[in-house]
C-alpha cells in the first residue's frame, strides 16, 4: 500500500515519456481539435445566424472542448488495449506492485495529456475570435468541468479497453459511441429542428448539458438548448455534475475490477 | 527442495469447450532447468501463466517458492522473474526508460533503478543501444532487453515463455548464451518450448506435454532412451550396398533398414560397434560416404510418445485462433 501512489505516479510518467519520446503523437492528437476549430468556425461560422454578440464562435468553442475531451474515451481504450496486446500488462501484472495502479495511472496519463490539448484549443479560439465574457473563476470553473468530464470517460475507456481488448476495434467502439453523442447534442447546431424523439435523447444528453454548463460558465445564454424548460437545460451545470459522479462512482470500481479479473 | 510444484492444474477455456491444461502436474528442484516441451496448443503459456499468477486454475493447487501461487499471489510476484512469447516492454520508450520504469516498478529507488537498468544493460550487452527506442531493435536485442527487464530484483524462480520462438539463428544462438549465464548463478528456471533442440541444449529435465498433460518426464538421455537405443548409420556407393548390409548384419544381428544408400539398424554395443564396422569396411576395401552413430533426436521422442510431429505449427496456429486468440 505504502507504493501504491508510486507505482501509479510510475504508470503515467511513462505516458509522459511516451509523449516525450514520440512527439508526433502530441501534434497530432492538439492538430485535430484545432482543425475542426477552424473548419467550424470558418465553414458554419458564416452562415450559421445567431443573436449571440461575438458570433457562432462564442457557441462553438464550448462544444468542440466537450467534443474533444469526449474523445479522451477512445484514447484511454486503445492505449490501453494495444498494451494488452503487446503483453505489457501481463508484464506489469507478474509484478509486484498495486493492482489499480496500472489502470489509475493510465487515466491521470490521459487527463494531464487534456489539460495540454484544451490549452492549445483555448489559445486556437482565441485566434479565432473566442472571447468569453465571464470573469477568471468561471472560466477556470469551465476548464475544471471539462477536465473532471474528460477524466470521466476515461474510466469507461478503461472498461471498454479491457472488454474489447483489440485496438482496432476499440477504436472503432470507441468512435460509434462518441460520434453520435457529441453529434446527437446542442454542441454544433441547435436541436429544435431534430425530429422529437431526438431531442428528448438531445436534451438529456451529457454533452449537451456539459456544452451548455460551459455556455453559462463562459457567460453565454445557452441558445441552443432544445426545451427550455425540462431540467438539464435549466440545470446544466447540475446534471452534469450529477452524470460526472455517477460514471466515476460506477466505472472506477467496476473497472478496476474488471482490471483485475482480466486475463488475455 | 522443489521450488516449482503444480498439482492436477486444470484450466479449460470457453465454458469447458477447449480443456488447455487436463490434469497437469509437475515440480522443479531448486537450481534446476525445467524445459516444458510441446507444440503450440499443448497447454504452456497456460501453465506458465497459472506458475505466475497471471491466471487462475479452474481446480488444482500451486506453489512457487514454497508459496501458494493462488492464495498469495503478490508474494509470489516479488520473486518470480517472467519473460513471455512477446517482447513486453513499452517499444516507444528506449531501452534505458524501460528498464528503469521496471526498477521503480519494482520498488528500488531512483538510484538504484538507474544502477540497475547501467548494470543489466551492460551484461546483456545493450549500452550502446540503451537510448534508442526499443521499436529500433532487433528482435534478438528485444528478447534480450525483455529478459533483463525479468531480472531487474534477482528472481528465485524464472518463468520463460519460448524465449527464442521467432529469432533467426543468430538470435537465437545468443539467447542461449544468455539463459545458460544465468542458470549458473543458480536460478530456478522453467523454459517453455516448441524447439526441441533448446530443451536438450538447456535443460536439466525435460517435460513433454500434449493436450494439457505431461506424457513424458526425465532427463534428455532418459527420454531418447525410451524410445529406442544407438542407430548405426552408413552411407556407401550404390555398388557397396550389397556387401554392406551384410556387414552391419552380422555386426548388429537385427533388422536392417535400408534408405537408397543408407544401411542403418540399432545396435546395443554403441562405439565399439562402430569401431568394428569401420574395420570390416577397411578389410572389404569399402569406403564409406558417410557413418555414424545416431541417438534418437527430441524429433523421434516426439514422434513416438505423441503420434504426432512437433512442428505442427500452421495447423496447430489455426486450432488456437479458433480457439479465440487463447495465448
Amino acid at each position: 500500500m505504502k507504493f501504491a501512489f508510486r507505482d501509479v505516479m510510475t504508470i503515467t510518467k511513462r505516458q509522459l515519456l511516451q509523449l516525450a519520446r514520440i512527439p508526433e503523437v502530441l501534434v497530432f492528437s492538439t492538430i485535430q481539435p484545432v482543425m475542426f476549430v477552424l473548419l467550424f468556425r470558418f465553414v458554419f461560422g458564416g452562415s450559421i445566424q445567431t443573436g449571440q454578440p461575438g458570433g457562432y464562435v462564442q457557441l462553438l468553442m464550448p462544444g468542440i472542448f466537450v467534443q474533444t475531451v469526449a474523445f479522451t474515451l477512445a484514447a484511454t481504450a486503445v492505449g490501453l488495449a494495444e498494451d494488452m496486446k503487446k503483453g505489457l500488462i501481463d508484464r506489469f501484472r507478474s509484478l509486484p506492485i498495486s493492482r489499480g495502479a496500472v489502470v489509475i495511472g493510465r487515466t491521470f496519463g490521459d487527463a494531464l495529456l487534456n489539460i495540454l490539448v484544451l490549452t492549445v484549443m483555448a489559445a486556437a479560439g482565441y485566434a479565432v475570435g473566442w472571447r468569453p465574457t465571464s470573469g477568471g473563476l468561471s472560466i477556470f470553473l469551465a476548464f475544471l468541468f471539462l477536465f473532471m468530464f474528460g477524466y470521466a470517460l476515461s474510466w469507461i475507456g478503461i472498461y471498454v479497453g479491457l472488454a474489447v481488448k483489440e485496438a482496432r476495434t476499440v477504436q472503432s467502439v470507441g468512435f460509434l459511441v462518441t460520434f453520435p453523442l457529441t453529434f446527437l447534442s446542442n454542441a454544433f447546431a441547435p436541436t429544435t429542428g431534430m425530429p422529437k424523439a431526438l431531442q428528448y435523447f438531445a436534451e438529456w444528453n451529457p454533452v449537451s448539458t456539459m456544452v451548455a454548463a460551459c455556455r453559462q460558465l463562459f457567460g453565454l445564454k445557452n441558445e441552443f438548448g432544445a426545451t427550455a424548460t425540462s431540467w438539464p437545460s435549466q440545470h446544466p451545470l447540475e446534471t452534469s455534475l450529477l452524470y460526472m459522479v455517477v460514471l466515476m462512482v460506477v466505472f472506477i470500481p467496476l473497472s478496476i475490477r474488471k482490471y483485475k479479473n482480466t486475463s488475455n | 527442495m522443489k521450488s516449482i510444484i503444480a498439482e492436477h492444474l486444470v484450466k479449460t477455456y470457453r465454458n469447458g469447450e477447449v480443456r488447455a491444461l487436463d490434469d497437469l502436474s509437475l515440480d522443479v528442484e531448486e537450481g534446476t532447468v525445467l524445459s516444458v516441451l510441446g507444440p503450440n496448443g499443448a497447454g504452456k503459456t497456460s501453465t506458465v501463466r497459472i506458475l505466475a499468477t497471471l491466471l487462475k486454475p479452474d481446480s488444482g493447487n500451486a506453489t512457487v517458492a514454497g508459496i501458494d501461487v493462488a492464495k498469495h499471489p503478490d508474494k509470489v510476484r516479488e520473486l518470480i522473474g517472467l519473460s513471455g512469447q512477446y517482447a513486453a516492454v513499452d517499444e516507444t520508450l528506449t531501452g534505458w526508460d524501460n528498464l528503469v520504469m521496471f526498477g521503480r516498478l519494482y520498488h528500488l529507488g531512483k538510484a538504484a533503478s538507474v544502477k540497475r537498468a547501467e548494470q543489466l544493460l551492460e551484461r546483456f550487452s545493450l549500452t550502446d543501444s540503451a537510448r534508442r527506442p526499443i521499436k529500433t531493435y532487433s528482435g534478438g536485442m528485444r528478447r534480450r532487453l525483455d529478459l533483463a527487464a525479468s531480472l531487474i530484483v534477482q528472481p528465485k524462480v524464472l518463468f520463460l515463455d519460448e524465449p527464442t520462438t521467432g529469432l533467426d539463428p543468430r538470435g537465437r544462438q545468443e539467447m542461449w548464451g544468455v539463459i545458460q549465464e544465468l542458470v549458473k548463478g543458480g536460478v530456478t528456471l522453467l523454459l517453455t518450448t516448441q524447439y526441441l533442440e533448446e530443451a536438450d541444449q538447456l535443460a536439466d529435465e525435460i517435460a513433454v506435454i500434449d493436450h494439457g498433460k505431461v506424457i513424458a518426464r526425465g532427463t534428455s538421455d532418459a527420454l531418447k532412451k525410451q524410445v529406442g537405443g544407438e542407430r548405426l548409420e552408413i552411407t556407401v556407393e550404390n555398388s557397396d550396398i550389397t556387401h554392406t548390409q551384410e556387414i552391419v548384419a552380422r555386426i548388429s544381428g537385427t533388422a536392417l533398414h535400408t534408405d537408397v544408400r543408407t544401411i542403418s539398424a540399432p545396435v546395443s554395443t554403441g562405439s565399439v560397434a562402430l569401431m568394428e564396422a569401420l574395420r570390416a569396411l577397411d578389410e572389404a576395401k569399402i569406403h564409406p560416404l558417410d557413418i555414424s552413430l545416431k541417438r534418437p533426436s527430441l524429433d523421434d521422442v516426439f514422434l513416438s510418445l505423441t503420434g504426432h510431429v512437433a512442428e505442427d505449427e500452421v495447423a496447430a496456429d489455426s486450432v488456437k485462433k479458433k480457439r479465440g486468440g487463447k495465448k
